[in-house]
């Protein structure tokens, strides 16, 4: 580090009171940007759960889908033409609905039901106890133990419920990739065994599932389903339109925008005064640097120095302070959906940059706007 | 180098335009030169610290030029006139404006650290002049914890750590007993006055005056008169 510079930094930290109210100011921002970015991604991440879960490269589903649970069935004769067209491998049926489930305490848990192709099993989850061809037997399901378990009272392998005044019986437990939104435990059966448990109109397939032979089929494979009135999405579409149906008509996107900005405005103006007056405070002396012979570039440079190493600790502090809530919260609360995500922190950081600059900026401008023959005056 | 540190040609300084313009200097002309300390005197509002910020290339005068050592410093660039106060000008303001979360050492090592000398031998050299003006077991304190009249041997200090020719201080004892500021003043001229350097004292404290080579009395922004003090103490150097 070069001297003018480790002037800079004693002046910076020597100033204790104003340090640590800048560092406060930043972090609190940063924190607060942080949470609510990580929770409106962690919401997003598990808006999309089942797509991520199920794993298909393409997705088939009507048009007036917006997200993953409120399906629209699709009549049958859509998965026969999706099998007929060049290019598929092969495509399937799945179904996505809800049940209630009677506990043996009596109380009712509504779990989320996933009908799985019958002859392929196609999207079944990574079995941890029980055996996949179990699935077949009267009346199975295979529980995904997740952070919802527990409100089946926490079945094991042979348990027998109620579900839909049906018989059910527990021949697995499987893990997922990502846990749902809503907060209710899911199970995974076969599709016929979904559509006769769960009351359904006339049509019964919420998605159909089509792996292509090539990446390269996969334009004219959803060319082929745009003709026949429904809308083939790769998987990365599929999550982009749950996520814009979140972000864009629930009003989450505009809430989570509105706190992350107040947040912003917040650090902002917290950092801003404190540096301002810290600069109005040395302001004598900078104009004492500029007589002595230090040049403009020099007092900008220390400036710039002082504010980007305070948003630089605050920044860290945030974002540690925000992981360590966040993992607190996870110990507390297994389904706590927030989740740190590169996007998050580069925002962030750019936010941070953007109160290092404004706050330098008005100091730069004050103590250009000094002149030594001010202090000679007094 | 020439015998004459400071050459001021006609200076002419006014604030302000139309109705509110004051003239603050009127055509002022002296020589300072190498081995002399003179004394700018006069009461306030006569100009003198105009008159210095225009010599020590701080304020750039209407009319007029200023030579240091030759050189017309307002016909420089404004780095290069920065340049030239970091290499050849040392200040020692009135209210000292030392730095209060810096050490005294650190305070002392600012030009040295302009000049981008090394950090520790910075503060190495800091510490020798702290020395010669007696303050070096204080090195490690904050200016606050110092009395005035050390405080203002650290402004000193700091002023002289660059080698600098001409030294220009202002109002040195306004803010310090008669005592203390008569002492600072005999030390500036029994240990920083030197035959390579010229010390320009901004003052209207007359209890000070036995200590000038020469003393040049301003009123409303004139020079009034330019007297040549025999009676004063000679310099005794120690220090460059």
């Amino acid at each position: 580090m070069s001297s003018i510079l480790k002037i800079a930094l004693k002046l910076l930290v020597n100033d204790r009171s104003k340090f640590i109210a800048l560092l406060v100011g930043i972090t609190f921002a940063v924190f607060l940007m942080i949470m609510m970015m990580s929770m409106f991604s962690g919401i997003l991440s598990r808006s999309s759960s089942s797509v991520y879960n199920v794993g298909a490269k393409i997705w088939v589903m009507d048009p007036a889908v917006n997200n993953a649970t409120s399906s629209i069935p699709m009549p049958d004769y859509v998965l026969s033409s999706a099998r007929s067209i060049n290019g598929v491998k092969y495509a399937v049926p799945i179904y996505f609905g809800n049940a209630l489930v009677k506990l043996k305490s009596g109380a009712y848990q509504a779990v989320s039901v996933v009908g799985l192709d019958d002859a392929t099993l196609y999207g079944r989850p990574e079995l941890i106890e029980g055996k996949i061809e179990d699935i077949y037997a009267e009346s199975a399901f295979i529980v995904v133990k997740d952070a919802e378990f527990k409100k089946l009272e926490s079945p094991a392998v042979g348990t027998e419920f109620e579900i839909n005044d049906h018989r059910g019986l527990v021949v697995g437990l499987a893990k997922v990739a990502s846990g749902g939104l809503f907060g209710i435990p899911t199970v995974y059966t076969t599709y016929h065994r979904a559509i006769t448990y769960i009351p359904s109109m006339r049509f019964t397939t919420s998605y159909i599932l089509i792996e292509p032979k090539h990446e390269s089929d996969i334009p004219f494979i959803q060319q082929q389903i745009k003709k026949l009135g429904y809308q083939a999405l790769t998987r990365d579409q599929f999550v982009r339109k749950i996520s814009d149906f979140y972000t864009y008509q629930t009003g989450m996107g505009m809430n989570v925008l509105m706190m992350t900005a107040i947040s912003f405005i917040v650090g902002l103006s917290i950092s801003g005064q404190t540096f301002y007056t810290f600069i109005l405070e040395n302001l004598e002396r900078f104009g004492a640097l500029k007589a002595i012979g230090a040049k403009g570039n020099e007092l900008i440079k220390m400036i710039l120095f002082q504010a980007s190493f305070t948003a630089l600790i605050g920044y860290g502090l945030g974002v540690g302070l925000a992981s360590a809530l966040m993992i607190l919260a996870k110990l507390r609360l297994p389904s706590y959906a927030a989740q740190v995500t590169y996007t998050n922190l580069t925002f962030a950081f750019f936010m941070v940059l953007i109160m290092a600059g404004v706050s330098s900026y008005i100091g730069i401008r004050k103590v250009l706007q000094i002149q030594p023959f001010d202090i000679f005056r007094g | 180098m020439g015998n004459v540190a400071i050459k001021a040609n006609a200076l002419v300084k006014w604030f302000g335009e139309g109705e509110a313009k004051t003239t603050a200097v009127k055509s002022a002309s002296f020589e300072a030169d190498f081995g002399e300390l003179l004394y700018i005197v006069g009461p306030s509002g006569s100009g003198k610290t105009t008159l210095l910020s225009m010599i020590s290339g701080i304020l750039k005068p209407n009319e007029g030029s200023v030579l240091v050592e030759g050189k017309d410093i307002w016909q420089m660039k404004s780095d290069d006139i920065a340049d030239l106060r970091l290499h050849k000008i040392g200040f020692v303001f009135q209210d000292y404006h030392l730095f209060p979360r810096l050490t005294t050492v650190e305070n002392v090592a600012i030009p040295l650290i302009l000049k981008k000398m090394d950090w520790n031998e910075a503060l190495k050299v800091g510490l020798e002049y702290l020395e010669i003006v007696g303050l070096k077991d204080k090195a490690q304190l904050q200016p606050v914890k110092l009395s005035g009249g050390e405080q203002q041997r650290v402004a000193i200090a700091r002023a002289i750590a660059g080698k600098p020719d001409i030294l220009i201080f202002d109002e040195p004892t306004a803010s310090l007993d008669g005592d203390t500021g008569r002492k600072i003043v005999e030390f500036v001229k029994t240990k920083i006055l030197n035959p390579e350097r010229c010390v320009i004292i901004v003052t209207h404290d007359s209890r000070i005056y036995e200590y000038a080579d020469s003393i040049m009395k301003m009123e409303d922004g004139n020079i009034i008169a330019f007297e040549r003090n025999t009676n004063a103490i000679p310099y005794m150097s120690h220090e460059k």
